[in-house]
């Protein structure tokens, strides 16, 4: 469970006034909820992860998980990053394993365990392999396993999906999902891409950004396991679409001027389609 | 002038260096040119990596400290010599003392250089794994992350040794292959002296390209730096 009051967090820029990353952040996830965060880039969610992972302190405001405030970061809530930060001199046991190491277990054990969820992930034949051996999608399902392992109540991931082809992500959607119902862990989910967050969430909460607040909220209340052509879920793809306009037109302003509209649903013209027009 | 003597043919080089090596003479020194060299490289990897590691977690050591072995790094340990003879006299400590001098800055900069360059998220994962920021996220992280880095640091400070070694022979006493360098040179015996020089370049080649360059390439494959590089 994680409990987000009133959070802030302002970064300190040389010569000018700080720079708001998040200002006054509410929302709350309960146990086994899959929630995600959806947002432009720059508008502050990893910064929002990092703050419940422990790796940042908030400025004003309380982070709370599991019922206790967040100081520092710990076993009980696992980050999946972006770039899986696999560490290159271990091989994918000896990843897998390296938490379970740090809580002192004996390596047997620890093999066993390890194993046990490389083989969730399909990479039993991989186990004695290198990061650098593995393709991007293999790395990420490592990490998921690395994370697992741990048994955390909470799972953070930091678009852990965005650097992948289309295909990959696509087959690990699939593979998270069924991860969750079989879990059942608290996970909150960082990403830009409207589809995934879709397709994954039990809720979607958009972000604005400049400073980044919590825009909107959207309930996902669709059948599991997800279907990719369920109805439900275009229509609030397409709801969170118009959500997001604006906020893309002020991402845009701010990259080449005040000048910039956003045109809404411009008709396209061709010639066929005025036949007659004149008569 | 005879010029003759003075270049040696060579034929007359290989008779010498078997003569030198039948007679022990040459093996002898250089056996105990290598033992100081490894004396040497032990020490200088030793402090340079407790240094490096200083600078490389404390802001302060570095900005005062760390400028200074910058500084010293430009300086030939040659240098240090007559220092080295005040302090300790013509003796085999104080070869071993420029020696080390002469390869631990190279080792301090690199060992420094490859713990600031840990990607910082290595260390922010093993902290939420349960490392803590002591002593485990020491040597289960930094050091392991930091060893290619340290590999090349070390392949350059063996080299520095090397150099260093062979001219702080040349003037301090003991047997060594410099000395016999410098004997060759008074007596005139020139093929003793290409010979000489010859046997320094063989080790180098050998402890360079076979020991130092094999290792570093069996780190960067394992680590995955190869491929990043081509």
């Amino acid at each position: 469970m994680i409990r987000v009051e009133g959070v802030g967090k302002t970064f300190a820029q040389r010569g000018r006034a700080g720079y708001t990353a998040l200002e006054d952040i509410d929302f709350e996830i309960g146990k086994g909820e899959f929630v995600s965060i959806l947002g432009p880039s720059g508008c502050g969610k990893s910064t929002l992860l990092n703050l419940v992972a422990g790796l940042e302190r908030a400025d004003h405001g309380r982070v709370e998980a599991n019922g206790k405030e967040v100081t520092a970061p710990g076993p009980d809530r696992i980050v999946v990053f972006q770039d899986h930060a696999l560490y290159p001199w271990l091989t994918v046991l000896e990843n897998v394993a390296f938490g379970l190491k740090q809580k002192g277990i004996k390596k047997k054990e620890r093999r066993e365990r390890a194993m046990e969820q490389i083989r969730a992930v399909h990479l039993g034949k991989f186990a004695d392999r290198y990061p650098h051996e593995l393709s991007g999608g293999m790395k990420q399902r490592v990490a998921i396993a690395r994370a697992l392992v741990m048994d955390p109540e909470i799972l953070l991931m930091d678009e852990p999906f965005a650097a992948l082809d289309e295909q990959t992500r696509l087959l690990l959607h699939k593979e998270l999902e069924q991860i969750w119902l079989n879990t059942r862990k608290t996970i909150l989910f960082i990403t830009h891409n409207i589809r995934e967050a879709v397709i994954l969430s039990d809720r979607v909460l958009v972000m604005s950004t400049r400073p980044g607040k919590i825009k909107k909220e959207f309930r996902v209340q669709a059948a599991r396991p997800r279907e990719p052509g369920d109805s439900l879920l275009h229509h609030i793809e397409s709801q969170i679409m118009d959500t997001l306009a604006a906020e893309l037109e002020k991402v845009a302003k701010e990259e080449y001027g005040n000048d910039y509209t956003l045109e809404k649903s411009p008709l396209s013209h061709s010639t066929a389609n005025n036949l007659g027009d004149g008569i | 002038m005879h010029w003759g003597w003075r270049f040696p043919s060579a034929l007359q080089t290989v008779q010498t260096f078997y003569d030198g090596m039948a007679n022990g003479q040459l093996l002898e020194a250089t056996l105990s040119s290598l033992r100081r060299i490894l004396i040497a490289f032990v020490l200088s990897c030793g402090i340079g990596m407790t240094l490096g590691v200083l600078f490389a977690r404390s802001r302060l050591l570095d900005e005062t400290f760390g400028f200074v072995v910058v500084a010293l790094q430009t300086v030939p340990s040659i240098a240090w010599l007559p220092f080295a003879i005040i302090w300790f006299g013509l003796n085999d400590f104080a070869v071993v003392f420029i020696t080390t001098i002469g390869a631990t800055w190279t080792m301090t900069i690199a060992s420094r250089s490859g713990i600031k360059n840990i990607p910082p998220i290595y260390l922010k994962s093993a902290q939420m794994f349960g490392t803590g920021r002591g002593f485990r996220l020491f040597y289960q992280v930094m050091i392991p992350a930091a060893i290619p880095q340290l590999i090349t640091g070390m392949r350059m400070a063996w080299a520095f040794a090397w150099r260093a070694l062979v001219s702080g022979e040349l003037i301090a006493r003991g047997i060594g292959l410099g000395q016999l360098l410098e004997e060759g040179r008074s007596l005139g015996d020139t093929s003793l002296m290409l010979c000489i020089v010859l046997v320094i370049a063989i080790l180098g080649t050998i402890s360079d390209h076979l020991v130092f360059k094999r290792i570093e390439e069996r780190i960067w494959t394992q680590y995955g730096l190869n491929a990043a590089k081509t």
